[in-house]
């Protein structure tokens, strides 16, 4: 650590920085601090909860998943391609980050309903977008994608056009330069945007509220107890949901890390 | 071999104007420019990463003008080596053989060949981020030989390597090109063409100004921009006179041996062959002059002095008589040539 004597500004700006960072702590903690082990273990039990940590858990994971399939070619191409209305498509890409997602919700609704094209096709198959866990994972996605699909067009975008050019020369087909090349160069950016499109997945509310109130997914839980129950009640849901899901990002963190120094 | 007619590109404010090379095989041909005169570009052309706006490619009489990158038979091996981070040495070598249908043990046989061809079998199983510019050089040549090219394509490949890496790297491109392949390396530097070549071309601002055989190009400069780029100092295009004398920039009157009745034309005098008095020498040297030392330049072993003689000369002389005649910026000398010293370009 640095010994320089801190200047004005600097003390400023840690002042400045610290308020910020007591902004975001001083809620959580007061949560915790505001919920006994009691109250912990109680909920810990209650099967509502256990399964809606799960559904939430399973669903976020599964769409993340389902529409990288997608969302990885086009990052690849918008990283690669030079065309007149680029701008334009990367803006449509941020579009779900900056509508409100109550609204988002309406959109998806009206594109997934029965009387939807989509929807006339799930339930061909037996699938009822609007109260189905597909339902919840079209409209976690929805909101979700931007994540993953920023990150892995940044990640693309820093890997040397000439490396790709290089495999090509030597004898490579095109979809062996992306698989062989293009995606483990980018990956760490990848993996990043995975887990991202996997976190906000599993914290969206406003968008799946509309789409699916049962099965319910802990958010909509946590909104029903407040709204039934109170705050008391409300509480150590938050409390174990937000405990989850700091587990699994530290772990998918620190797997990604350790990805990374293993190739290193 | 590899024939490149009328080929022409623009790149933003760059161009390419009609190039036209022909390789045979077995050729070591080397393109000679500046940073920034189009040789890399070129490279790219025939390699397929950049599309020509006209002209053709002929590789083995086959046009491969646009044929796919992958399917050119063309290996190129960039200036930054272009190695891929995540695999290992040998990953990187076998990168080509992948989808070959080829048995392990065949693949293993190829990657140590070529391993061992260019000095690397030791580097195998390591990680590329730590390699030294010289290792990844060979790595990337030895990826690059393994695919058999027809015609390989080198950027620059001495260029960011010491000394004793070039001499190494130099015999090993000898041996490549002795054992059948054709090379076609582009390079800034006129002695690694000297060394290597057995035709040249020089660039200049996206055009050809000379080709030939090395001998012919560095013998016979077509202009002052060939000559100095080939490292030729002393030349100049003089009028000749029926007497065997030629005027130089009409200032300064020289002895030449035979000019075979020439009105004008070009000559060249080597630094090495002019000679430093204090004195005017009684000798067979015809061209006596004084002159004002204008620089001194040291080199590894010896030294260079511009000498203003009403032109320009640049003489070369030993260390040893550097010392001997203590000369100093600004003084006066005298300097000497025989007319034989002085070579005619028609």
């Amino acid at each position: 650590m640095s010994k320089n004597k801190l200047s004005r500004l600097d003390i400023l700006f840690m002042v400045l920085g610290g308020l910020v960072l007591l902004f975001i702590i001083s809620p959580l903690l007061g949560m915790f601090l505001a919920t006994t082990p009691n109250q912990l273990f109680e909920t810990t039990k209650d099967p509502e909860v256990l399964n809606s940590i799960w559904l939430t858990l399973w669903v976020s994971f599964a769409a993340t998943v389902i529409f990288a399939f997608g969302a990885i070619p086009l990052s690849y191409f918008l990283a690669r391609t030079q065309f007149k209305f680029k701008g334009l498509i990367n803006g449509i890409v941020d579009l779900p980050v900056v509508i409100p997602h109550s609204a988002a919700g309406i959109a998806i609704l009206g594109f997934v309903s029965r009387d939807s094209a989509l929807g006339k096709i799930g339930s061909s198959l037996g699938i009822d977008f609007v109260g189905h866990p597909a339902g919840i994972a079209v409209a976690m996605a929805f909101v979700s994608i931007p994540f993953l699909i920023n990150a892995a067009r940044d990640g693309f975008e820093n890997v040397p056009v000439r490396l790709e050019k290089t495999a090509l020369n030597l004898g490579a087909s095109p979809i062996r330069v992306f698989f062989t090349i293009s995606l483990p160069l980018a990956w760490k950016n990848v993996l990043s945007g995975l887990i991202m499109m996997f976190a906000r997945g599993l914290s969206e509310f406003g968008a799946v509220i509309i789409i699916a109130y049962h099965p319910m997914i802990t958010p909509v839980l946590i909104f029903e107890r407040f709204g039934a129950f109170g705050l008391k009640y409300a509480r150590p849901v938050s409390v174990v949901f937000i405990i989850v899901c700091l587990v699994f990002f530290v772990l998918l963190r620190s797997l990604a890390k350790e990805r990374k120094s293993n190739d290193a | 071999m590899l024939k490149l007619i009328d080929i022409s590109v623009k790149l933003g404010d760059f161009q390419l104007s009609k190039i036209n090379i022909d390789l045979e095989k077995g050729d070591y041909y080397v393109l000679l420019g500046k940073s920034g005169v189009g040789k890399t570009v070129l490279l790219e052309i025939i390699a397929g990463l950049i599309n020509p706006e006209s002209g053709q490619i002929f590789l083995n009489d086959i046009d491969i003008t646009h044929e796919k990158i992958q399917k050119r038979k063309v290996g190129i091996v960039f200036q930054d080596y272009s190695i891929f981070p995540h695999l290992s040495v040998k990953q990187n070598i076998a990168y080509p053989l992948k989808g070959k249908s080829l048995s392990n043990q065949q693949t293993e046989k190829l990657i140590n060949e070529f391993a061992e061809l260019t000095n690397v079998t030791h580097l195998l199983n390591r990680s590329t981020t730590k390699l030294s510019g010289g290792e990844l050089q060979r790595v990337a040549l030895a990826r690059t030989l393994i695919t058999k090219p027809d015609c390989l394509l080198l950027d620059e490949p001495l260029a960011s390597l010491d000394i004793q890496l070039k001499g190494d790297l130099r015999n090993l491109l000898r041996k490549i090109n002795q054992s059948g392949t054709t090379i076609l390396h582009v390079t800034h530097d006129y002695e690694e063409a000297i060394a290597l070549s057995n035709k040249i071309a020089v660039m200049h601002e996206g055009e050809i100004i000379q080709k030939g055989s090395t001998k012919e190009v560095f013998q016979k400069p077509a202009n002052e921009f060939v000559a100095n780029f080939t490292g030729i100092k002393n030349f100049f295009y003089a009028e000749f006179s029926p007497v065997n004398t030629a005027k130089i920039n009409e200032k300064v009157e020289i002895h030449v041996s035979n000019h075979e009745q020439l009105k004008n034309g070009k000559i060249i005098i080597r630094g090495e062959e002019i000679i430093v008095s204090e004195n005017c020498l009684q000798s067979s040297a015809t061209n006596n002059f004084k002159g004002k030392i204008l620089q001194i330049i040291p080199y590894f072993s010896n030294y260079e002095l511009i000498v203003d003689i009403g032109i320009e000369l640049s003489v070369v002389i030993s260390e040893e008589s550097f010392l001997r005649f203590n000369l100093k910026e600004h003084s006066e000398t005298w300097v000497s040539f025989k007319s034989t010293a002085v070579k005619i370009i028609p």
